[in-house]
């Protein structure tokens, strides 16, 4: 997994509450069995105007040409809400975002985004306002985004964001979290067999 | 000071304590289908890791599986290939998989209570947000992602953060014609789509415990709807009856030890919640929703809302964007909403009761001209005890098809799907823009109401259609 450090990008004001992960990826893209190509599926019923994805919406915001390079995308209340499919970081990754600004987000897709590399940052609706502002201006509209300094820079206001120190750490260094618990067999294995006598219709 | 269900699980499943950080839970059953593993078991080929307990671990094939037959030739190539891919890992792993020769194939959520692997007290983890189903039956069950899903496969466990907790009281006398569906939407109308992100939802009160162990399913299941990971509810001598005997069920000795424990895990009476919400149960009326989102609902006898009277500006947006999407205009009686499909089915409303429900409202009746009503059971063993009931023979006789289990058109995966612009009268637990297909338009509501629908063509107030008869 790639760290993420500082991000300096453009960013699509995408002013809906409540996306969800059907919108986000829609399930007829959910077959394949790898984890990349999800991108170009990326929102697809708002992005296309045809069900087979060759015709462009081009009222769509992600469709406008200033946000076309965005690597930070702003949403409103509640994103990621809906299904816990991973498709969903999956599609905004391979498209090249990597960092999602909202007031909330859903629990099970926060942590799948934590996973694959993307920054969730949660901020206030009154400093979403002025993040939106800010990225109103296309090209010129850069946010910086420094996960070290949990700060959100934007013209010249700054915004502190909270993230678990775990999760934190996970992302700075791109850490394999397998590897980690797998520090813990110790643990794991002793747990097992203690239940196996305390609970024995468990095994 | 006492302690939740919640953290009673929690405690007896923590592996390695994090203290503020992530910890680790023990997991005690792992649930797998085709759409969310694959990667999954790609990553664990990658690293060489295995499966750390196979035996824990039960897969099946659902999402995207054919109804029409179990001939997978029917399908296309690509869900082919998943499903292949969901045998393939588990035959290299050695996991248990429900595939469509099996008789006990079906909807995950509907399989594991059925078969006995769910189980009160346990730690029970999917790749899939209804996982919550599961807590019916006093599991703490949720749904997670695919890198957890090769996190859990590889060490058994989850890294987990506390979250907080939140207490639904259902008290007094539930109106007739009002469902455990009924209730759940109107729950989720009430505290918002993501009221209880961040919480696990206990699920308490005279109407719960008067509840079936079913129709305790279908409250838990759609919690996430709600935004809470989990929802779950006391085990009770209800619990216990349901799961004697059943497959996986403990036996004998280990029987009488695990309800010794399971009776240990309510919630004790001083134990402290983060948040306490009352309901009365006079106030539900049936359910059903208007928008694209299952907070946006109303009953059944009022009228499609006005955006211009929401106070809150993103609920108004939301609204207009809902209306013009469903094609509808404030003002219309809902009941004077027709619908073109009926979908009778899903994790939310799959299981036999839901069946029996339906039968006997559309028993003896046709399903109104230009309507296809789908009937699919949750299960293969639904399937079988419908058959034996004969409500199969109810449902062809009135028009209706009758299916083969799978998740089918609440999420619109396999080839059951709405054409642009067609309208659903669905039991399922999603109403979101192309949900049920591109441009579909789906309305959630019981299975009462959605049987209802198919005779009459419209949506339909199950308290009229039965004072009609």
């Amino acid at each position: 997994m790639e760290p993420f450090t500082i991000l300096t990008s453009i960013a699509v004001p995408l002013d809906r509450s409540n996306v969800d992960t059907d919108a986000i990826i829609p399930k007829q893209f959910l077959k394949k069995i790898e984890r990349t190509g999800f991108g170009k599926h990326l929102f697809h019923e708002w992005r296309y105007i045809d069900y087979e994805g060759m015709h462009e919406n081009p009222d769509f915001i992600l469709n406008k040409p200033p946000f076309r390079k965005a690597k930070i995308l702003l949403a409103r209340d509640n994103f990621g809400c809906g299904s816990s499919r991973e498709h969903a970081p999956w599609a905004l990754y391979d498209y090249g975002f990597r960092c999602i600004i909202a007031p909330s987000f859903a629990d099970i897709f926060y942590n799948n985004c934590i996973k694959n590399g993307i920054l969730p940052v949660t901020l206030k609706a009154d400093e979403m306002d002025e993040l939106f502002a800010v990225a109103a201006f296309g090209g010129s509209g850069l946010i910086a985004v420094d996960l070290d300094k949990q700060v959100v820079g934007a013209a010249s206001k700054k915004f502190a964001f909270q993230i678990e120190a775990f999760n934190k750490e996970c992302l700075l260094r791109g850490l394999d979290q397998i590897g980690w618990t797998l520090q813990h067999a110790g643990k794991i294995d002793a747990f097992e067999a203690a239940i196996a006598v305390s609970k024995p219709w468990l095994k | 000071m006492g302690k939740t269900m919640y953290q009673k699980i929690w405690d007896a499943h923590l592996v390695h304590d994090g203290e503020g950080t992530a910890s680790l839970l023990y997991v005690d059953r792992h649930l797998v289908h085709e759409v969310t593993s694959p990667q999954a078991f790609e990553g664990l080929r990658a690293t060489g890791r295995k499966v750390r307990c196979p035996q824990k671990t039960f897969a099946t094939m659902d999402h995207n599986v054919p109804t029409r037959s179990r001939d997978l030739a029917s399908t296309n190539e690509i869900s082919r290939a998943q499903l292949d891919q969901l045998k393939k890992n588990c035959d290299a792993f050695g996991i248990k998989c429900f595939d469509l020769n099996d008789d006990d194939q079906g909807v995950v959520h509907i399989i594991g209570p059925e078969l006995g692997i769910t189980q009160p007290g346990m730690i029970i983890v999917c790749g899939d947000s209804h996982t919550a189903t599961h807590g019916a039956l006093g599991a703490l069950a949720f749904g997670i992602g695919t890198s957890e899903v090769e996190h859990v496969l590889a060490t058994q466990t989850l890294q987990q953060k506390p979250s907080k907790t939140m207490l639904i009281n259902i008290n007094g006398r539930i109106a007739d014609g009002v469902t455990s569906k009924d209730i759940i939407l109107y729950v989720i109308g009430m505290i918002g789509t993501a009221g209880a992100t961040g919480y696990i939802i206990e699920y308490a009160g005279d109407v719960i415990r008067g509840m079936s162990m079913e129709g305790r399913m279908t409250i838990c299941n759609m919690s996430i709807e709600a935004g809470a990971r989990a929802g779950m509810i006391a085990p009770d001598d209800k619990t216990f009856t349901y799961l004697q005997g059943r497959d996986h069920s403990p036996k004998g000795d280990h029987w009488v030890k695990a309800v010794t424990y399971w009776k240990t895990l309510a919630s004790d009476r001083d134990a402290s919640f983060d948040k306490v919400v009352d309901i009365k149960a006079e106030a539900i009326l049936p359910q059903v929703t208007w928008g694209t989102s299952p907070g946006q609902v109303t009953a059944v006898n009022s009228q499609v809302p006005d955006p211009a009277q929401f106070k809150d500006p993103a609920e108004k947006t939301a609204a207009i964007n809902a209306l013009r999407y469903m094609g509808l205009e404030p003002g219309r009686k809902i009941t004077d909403i027709k619908i073109d499909v009926v979908f009778i089915g899903s994790c939310t409303n799959g299981r036999i009761e839901d069946l029996r429900a339906a039968a006997a409202v559309i028993k003896g009746k046709k399903v109104a001209a230009g309507v296809q009503a789908l009937i699919v059971p949750g299960s293969g063993r639904v399937k079988r005890y419908a058959e034996r009931e004969g409500l199969d023979k109810i449902f062809t006789d009135a028009g209706c098809e009758w299916r083969y289990a799978g998740c089918s058109m609440c999420l619109a995966m396999n080839d059951d799907q709405l054409t642009p612009g067609q309208r659903c009268a669905s039991t399922s637990n999603r109403n979101f823009e192309g949900r049920q297909g591109p441009g579909g338009r789906t309305h959630l509501m019981s299975p009462e109401m959605a049987a209802a629908a198919a005779v009459t063509g419209h949506i339909t107030d199950i308290r009229e259609f039965i004072k009609r008869g």
